[in-house]
């Protein structure tokens, strides 16, 4: 039974997922027709997905250690502006493209380490502790851009990012990159196993010797790392910094992770899942926006698939329980 | 089945209140209930007796509604019921008292008494009536002492006990399901619960008890039903008639003494390896020390609260220290779980679901949770060699049932304890400290554990054991250190000390 509900749970639930996106494609060619169906479309879609994608692979891990990170849109929106500053882009100007990529990266994984610090070390509850950096991030990139849009003037950036590898632009491939850099890191390597043991049981997994503070610590970082990168990516993107950049990432990046599958209280956890999550978020977006109909109704559409999800989740759960009794 | 009872009794021949006949409850892939028949007369204490494993959690959750039978048919007053869902259980009469009490903390007693049924007048409580009708219910019970506006979370065990058979009686239960009541409670507060569960009986209710205590059966119980691995094994033996030994035997399916491995002696010579001294912890214990040598056992014997946990919790950096020193080896210890880990100390906590297992992940990686970070290259996992080294030692230590992908969550207590022992033989320890290693198993299992333990100190470990049971502590341990008040005050032979010595040493030590 347990065989089954281990092998046959997974594959369901993904079947799920794989069904709503295909039930998304085919709504979106029978209104939108060839406008839904090209691939310059599908280029739209995956850039869209890409930003909170990245951010959400960070969330996956935090989330599957039962913890919870608010802060990512802030300090994706803080990252995004320390990268774009004048300072930072004449340092670029001199030194090269990377100075910019680097900086965004440097402050995303500060911004974690704080975090994971005040959670791990300072037992701030994870709630608290991200929900203060929200605020913090978010003022102190409105402080340091003066609430002005700080437009990145590097060639050489540019000339990287705006590249399209076999046809799919550069923040695309990053998304790509960091998708199966995670599914790695946590099905094969001792990182995700400790995560997935941290969020099922805690203290069994404190008195079996593993270092729960640092490895909580770790995980933070990790989740500000992403955000920093999520910076870099819509600069590339949106081609300037600005204070507003990542607002309320950190909700779709949460509903993007439930939705697929990942266990809010923690002890299971999934990349694929997450992915397909942020995919279906990404594609019911731009139906919406094909057929121009108003954001208010696609954030309606938003908030039943979140509920939907769950209760199919619960559903899940509840038989998995029942027949491990 | 017959239905005129035969059986020469003083009381008349009664019809039975409730009745299961071939019941049978199908998992996906698990069959736990096989065949259970089950007979229950108004006003008698029938106990219900098994393995763990052997089906009474299953058959309780059947009977209290929240599992539906795959086959057979319950009767209640000789008429088929269908019990669909637990409102239904209590409308026919059904109140089960589960293990974990089920109370809500943050409400009163008269609250929870009438959770779910509350006495209201178009939503608004009669709460005056209720805490009438509750203390009414309290006294019956023989508890006038708890106030119905008493918060149940500032209650102990036995009370919350109390809430939750008052709130039994007042659904009119006529059948009272208690699984494993007196686990919870000291033997002052199990012969108050002995006390109330006669005077139920005698007020024409019926009472299926369950425990693990064979004495308490003996003391309390009218009629047995003896479970084994699903199937009703025994069915209504009268408790006067039937020797214990029979009941362990129809348990376990082999006669089984309290039997303890012999001890083959410690070598003079042999090198101390785990060495403890001026051990101290604020004001929870003081002044403990303690050498274990390879091969040897060591047991702590003690009451609850007496500090003996504690002491093994911080010996292995769980707790720090506030004074003293552990050595392993000869090498001093830092503080901390993981240092003891890396120094080959092992620690089977006494809680062996919220300490121990990560309960929905399988059993190879509850194994291998102290050594999967070693078995991994790189920080790679390797899983083809973590279930390797799980398999053989589910094959060594016979652990039941074998296949290491299903959750721990589906194992019984004896093979909990079991994958915790295999996961520190894979890692190899040195030291193994074990707190209460036998509670929640059952008899059967408890002599294989029993057996692993002397074992793992043979092939040259040295173990501390820490239990309630005093005679457990001294058939099993080499050597015993008896703890009172935060600290030692004994030390000698486990030979050279019987149960009573023991016991006056701890109620010396708690007056001094």
């Amino acid at each position: 039974m347990s065989q089954r509900s281990a092998l046959m749970g997974p594959a369901l639930r993904m079947g799920g997922l794989v069904l709503a996106l295909v039930l998304l494609v085919v709504v979106g060619v029978a209104t939108g027709g060839e406008r839904f169906w090209s691939f310059g479309n599908f280029t739209t879609i995956l850039s869209l997905a890409a930003v909170i994608g990245v951010v959400s692979i960070g969330m996956t891990f935090v989330i599957t250690s039962g913890g919870i990170d608010l802060s990512v849109g802030s300090v994706l929106g803080l990252a995004s502006i320390w990268a774009s500053t004048l300072a930072t882009q004449y340092a670029a100007e001199d030194y090269g493209w990377w100075v910019i990529v680097v900086t965004a990266m440097a402050v995303g994984l500060g911004a974690g380490l704080v975090n994971g610090a005040l959670i791990a070390y300072g037992k701030v509850p994870a709630f608290i502790a991200t929900l203060a950096m929200l605020a913090a991030a978010r003022g102190l990139a409105e402080i340091i851009a003066g609430r002005r849009t700080q437009v990145v003037q590097v060639d050489a950036f540019f000339d990287v990012f705006q590249a399209k590898p076999l046809g799919l632009p550069v923040i695309v491939w990053i998304f790509v990159v960091v998708a199966a850099a995670g599914w790695f890191l946590l099905n094969r390597t001792t990182f995700g196993r400790r995560t997935v043991a941290v969020g099922g049981n805690p203290e069994a997994s404190r008195l079996a010797g593993i270092k729960i503070k640092r490895h909580t610590l770790y995980l933070y970082a990790l989740s500000g790392l992403a955000a920093g990168i999520g910076g870099v990516m819509i600069l590339a993107r949106t081609t300037a910094g600005s204070s507003t950049n990542g607002l309320f990432y950190e909700l779709d990046a949460i509903a993007a992770v439930v939705v697929g599958g990942t266990l809010l209280v923690g002890g299971r956890g999934t990349i694929t899942g997450t992915v397909l999550g942020v995919l279906i978020f990404a594609t019911l977006t731009n139906v919406f926006v094909i057929n121009n109909i108003d954001s208010s109704v696609q954030a309606i559409a938003k908030g039943a698939i979140i509920v939907f999800a769950v209760l199919l989740q619960q559903w899940f759960a509840s038989r998995e329980r029942v027949s491990a009794t | 089945m017959v239905d005129a009872d035969p059986q020469p009794t003083e009381q008349p021949a009664q019809q039975p209140l409730l009745r299961m006949r071939g019941i049978v409850k199908e998992f996906p892939g698990a069959r736990a209930l096989d065949g259970v028949d089950l007979e229950v007369r108004p006003g008698e204490v029938h106990c219900l007796l098994g393995q763990n494993g052997a089906g009474k959690s299953t058959l309780i959750k059947t009977l209290a509604g929240a599992h539906q039978p795959t086959a057979g048919e319950i009767l209640i007053d000789e008429e088929p019921v269908v019990i669909a869902n637990p409102v239904a259980a209590l409308r026919l009469g059904i109140a089960t008292i589960y293990q974990e009490l089920d109370v809500v903390d943050g409400l009163t007693v008269a609250e929870n008494i009438y959770l779910g049924h509350e006495l209201a007048t178009g939503g608004v409580t009669r709460r005056s009536e209720a805490a009438r009708n509750t203390r009414k219910i309290l006294d019956r019970l023989g508890h006038k002492e708890i106030s119905p506006h008493r918060e149940v979370g500032s209650l102990p065990a036995a009370g919350k006990q109390i809430v939750q058979l008052a709130r039994a009686l007042s659904r009119d239960a006529r059948v009272v399901i208690m699984d494993e009541p007196s686990a919870v409670l000291d033997s002052e507060e199990v012969g108050n619960l002995h006390r109330i569960v006669r005077e139920l009986t005698a007020d024409g209710v019926a009472v299926v008890y369950i425990s693990h205590r064979l004495e308490e059966i003996r003391q309390l119980g009218d009629r047995i039903t003896v479970l084994k691995d699903g199937r009703t094994v025994a069915e209504s033996l009268t408790v006067a008639d039937t020797p214990t030994k029979e009941l362990i035997q129809l348990m376990t399916g082999r006669s089984v003494e309290y039997a303890f491995p012999d001890r083959p002696g410690v070598a003079e010579d042999a090198a101390p390896v785990l060495q403890v001294e001026g051990l101290g912890l604020g004001d929870v214990f003081a002044d403990v020390s303690l050498t274990v040598r390879a091969g040897e056992i060591v047991g702590l014997a003690g009451l609850v609260g007496s500090g003996r946990s504690e002491i093994l919790e911080t010996i292995y950096g769980a707790r720090k220290a506030t004074s003293g020193t552990v050595r392993v080896g000869g090498k001093r210890l830092r503080s901390g779980v993981d240092a003891a880990v890396s120094a080959g100390i092992g620690l089977c906590p006494e809680e062996r679901k919220s300490q121990g297992l990560i309960l929905d992940e399988p059993v190879y990686r509850n194994i291998t949770l102290s050594t999967f970070s070693r078995m991994a290259r790189a920080g790679l996992l390797d899983e083809r060699a973590e279930r390797a080294a799980a398999r053989e030692q589910v094959e060594a230590l016979d652990l039941r049932p074998a296949g290491v992908e299903r959750s721990a969550r589906t194992l019984s207590g004896g093979n909990q304890q079991k994958a915790l022992l295999a996961r520190w033989l894979v890692h190899g320890c040195r030291v193994l400290l074990l707190d209460e290693p036998t509670r929640g198993v059952d008899v059967g299992a408890r002599a294989e554990i029993y057996n692993l333990i002397r074992r793992l100190a043979d092939d040259g470990a040295a173990v501390v054991v820490v239990s309630s049971e005093i005679p457990e502590v001294l058939g099993l341990a080499d050597r015993v250190l008896v703890i009172s008040d935060g600290k030692a005050v004994h030390e000698g032979p486990a030979r050279e000390i019987d149960e009573h010595a023991v016991l006056d040493l701890v109620m010396e030590g708690s007056v001094a």
